[in-house]
């Protein structure tokens, strides 16, 4: 279950980045070499699936505080304001002293309140983000678990976390809370069937659902630019839907500010707050990084077929750069969504879905379907 | 036609969505467009919008002179009572008694900058000033004179 199980595993022919650049993969075969020679096979397993888990959590700590100031950035620009640039240069430690300020705070429990639900939820919506986060493929060979069934796994898994929201609305025993809960649970599970639909498309496409196929699927180009339109109207869907699972605006019912007041977290204060405020954070990142990998080929560098040395050139950039480039191309384009477009109302939320988004991609995963039958793609 | 408006939908929604994300974008990759001041420190370079009221003041020439005659048009005009106009009687060179301003008080702590006094001015004695940093220790500090001492009306001005 550790790092190391993808090495030497389905290393094509003609992919030979390794010897070209620095690569994670050498450090996680020499880390793996080195346990087994000092320690015996069980003992290498769990000190592995430790080092795993203080990278999860270190990668957690960094994206929320690099998110929220990422975010609190883009947002002042495009509203014409400059944002965060007291605390550090560029403002880059102001999330840090908010989060200082949020460990000091009490986690205040409301009297009237399910404690043991109330306290159990935002580590519920963490854990879910911690489970998407086996599957996905950071850089070439360097993956937690490459379990055979990745796709499914992910929209699986991420249908859990509505689970914490629930009962973070619930057990909290404040209307608001509760209407912004039943909300989320509206909106996930009506958006879980488009995203499913678009992701279904490129599995068609690639014959597999493990992350590493569809992955070296793309060798000769990303699904977006082998696929033809209805490929196009599958990432635009996907991209869509995982807006609206993340409940972030312009789906942001859930906690739609100016209607009640913070939705499911109208209670939560301290840390139990900021869990779920970084539960929000990682969601976004998986999200886009899933995007990345099924739409835009994952670490896979920009490879168009037959061009040997455009692919070669492009071989010398390393992996990592690329899957966190397009993951972090996809949070820009959430963000800049969130900045632009009003919030919907929850007619009109029901009515893109069931309407317009359903449909669509039901459609299109018939063309696809029909152009993976025929070859027609690249 | 069903299918037609659906679709005509879908291409409108897409074409208004594209043109906000566009103003947006183009705020994002042009930070010369950003208005916020950094206030204490650019005091010094600190550019107000022409239309700002501030507070109310009465500009007076090079001979200390003003424009204000004493109607009181600005006090009747006011909708909180922040101004109060006090008069004296002038002789003129001709031996006639004239309604002349001996204090124009402004209570700026009273006062929410609605500019009817201006508006209400029928000389254009009175102006709404640029100066916001009105923070003193003692409230009696914020009621003001508006005339300079020694200061009297313009000649001309009726």
């Amino acid at each position: 279950m550790a790092v190391d199980i993808v090495l030497s595993k389905r290393q094509t022919p003609d992919s030979k980045p390794q010897t070209l650049m620095f690569s994670l993969q050498g450090i996680t075969n020499w880390i793996q070499n080195w346990l087994t020679a000092n320690l015996p096979a069980t003992w290498v397993v769990i000190v592995e699936s430790l080092i795993v888990i203080l990278l999860a959590i270190g990668l957690f700590a960094v994206l929320g505080l690099m998110l929220v100031w990422m975010e609190r950035k883009v947002a002042a620009h495009m509203q014409i304001r400059l944002g965060p640039n007291r605390v550090g240069p560029m403002g880059l430690f102001q999330t840090s002293a908010d989060t200082l300020k949020l460990i000091l705070k009490e986690g205040l429990t409301p009297d009237g309140a399910d404690k043991f639900l109330f306290n159990l939820a935002p580590f519920v919506v963490m854990i879910v983000g911690m489970l998407l986060l086996a599957p996905i493929a950071f850089a070439n060979g360097f993956q937690i678990w490459d379990i055979n069934i990745g796709v499914l796994y992910i929209s699986a898994v991420s249908s859990l976390s509505v689970i914490g929201i629930l009962m973070a609305g619930w057990a909290s025993n404040n209307k608001y809370s509760l209407l912004g809960a039943m909300r989320s649970g509206a909106q996930i599970v009506s958006y879980e069937l488009s995203a499913g639909l678009s992701i279904l498309c490129i599995v068609v496409l690639s014959g597999s659902l493990q992350i590493t196929d569809i992955i070296n699927a793309q060798q000769n180009g990303w699904w977006i630019l082998k696929g033809h339109i209805p490929v196009i109207i599958a990432f635009v869907i996907f991209i869509i839907a995982a807006t609206a699972e993340t409940n972030r605006a312009p789906f942001d019912l859930a906690e739609a500010e100016s209607e009640l007041t913070a939705g499911f977290h109208t209670e939560y204060s301290g840390m139990k707050f900021a869990l779920f405020f970084l539960a929000e954070y990682i969601n976004i990142f998986i999200v886009c990084a899933i995007g990345a990998t099924i739409f835009l080929g994952g670490w896979m560098p920009l490879h168009i077929g037959g061009w040997q040395g455009f692919n070669h050139i492009m071989d010398y950039i390393p992996s990592s750069v690329w899957f966190f480039g397009k993951t972090l191309f996809l949070i820009f384009l959430i963000m800049w969504f969130r900045w632009t477009f009003p919030r919907l109302r929850v007619d009109q939320l029901l009515n893109l879905e069931w309407k317009y988004l359903l449909p669509i991609s039901l459609f299109n995963l018939l063309l696809v379907t029909l152009i993976a039958i025929l070859g027609w793609h690249f | 036609m069903f299918i037609k408006e659906y679709l005509s939908d879908i291409f409108n929604a897409t074409k208004s969505l594209f043109t906000g994300m566009k103003r947006t974008g183009y705020y994002f990759v042009h930070p010369k467009e950003i208005i916020t001041e950094q206030y204490p420190d650019n005091r010094d370079t600190l550019k107000m919008a022409e239309r700002f009221r501030g507070e109310v003041i009465m500009p007076h020439d090079e001979n200390n002179e003003h424009a204000c005659t004493g109607c009181t048009a600005c006090e009747l005009a006011c909708p909180n009572a922040t101004i109060k106009i006090i008069t004296k009687f002038e002789l003129t060179p001709e031996g006639k008694k004239k309604k002349a301003l001996d204090t124009f008080v402004y209570h700026l702590e009273l006062c929410t900058m609605c500019g009817l006094c201006v508006e209400a001015c029928p000389t254009g004695a009175i102006q709404m000033g640029q100066n916001f940093e009105h923070s003193v220790f003692d409230r009696s500090m914020l009621t003001k004179k508006l005339n300079n001492p020694g200061s009297k009306i313009r000649e001309g001005v009726e």
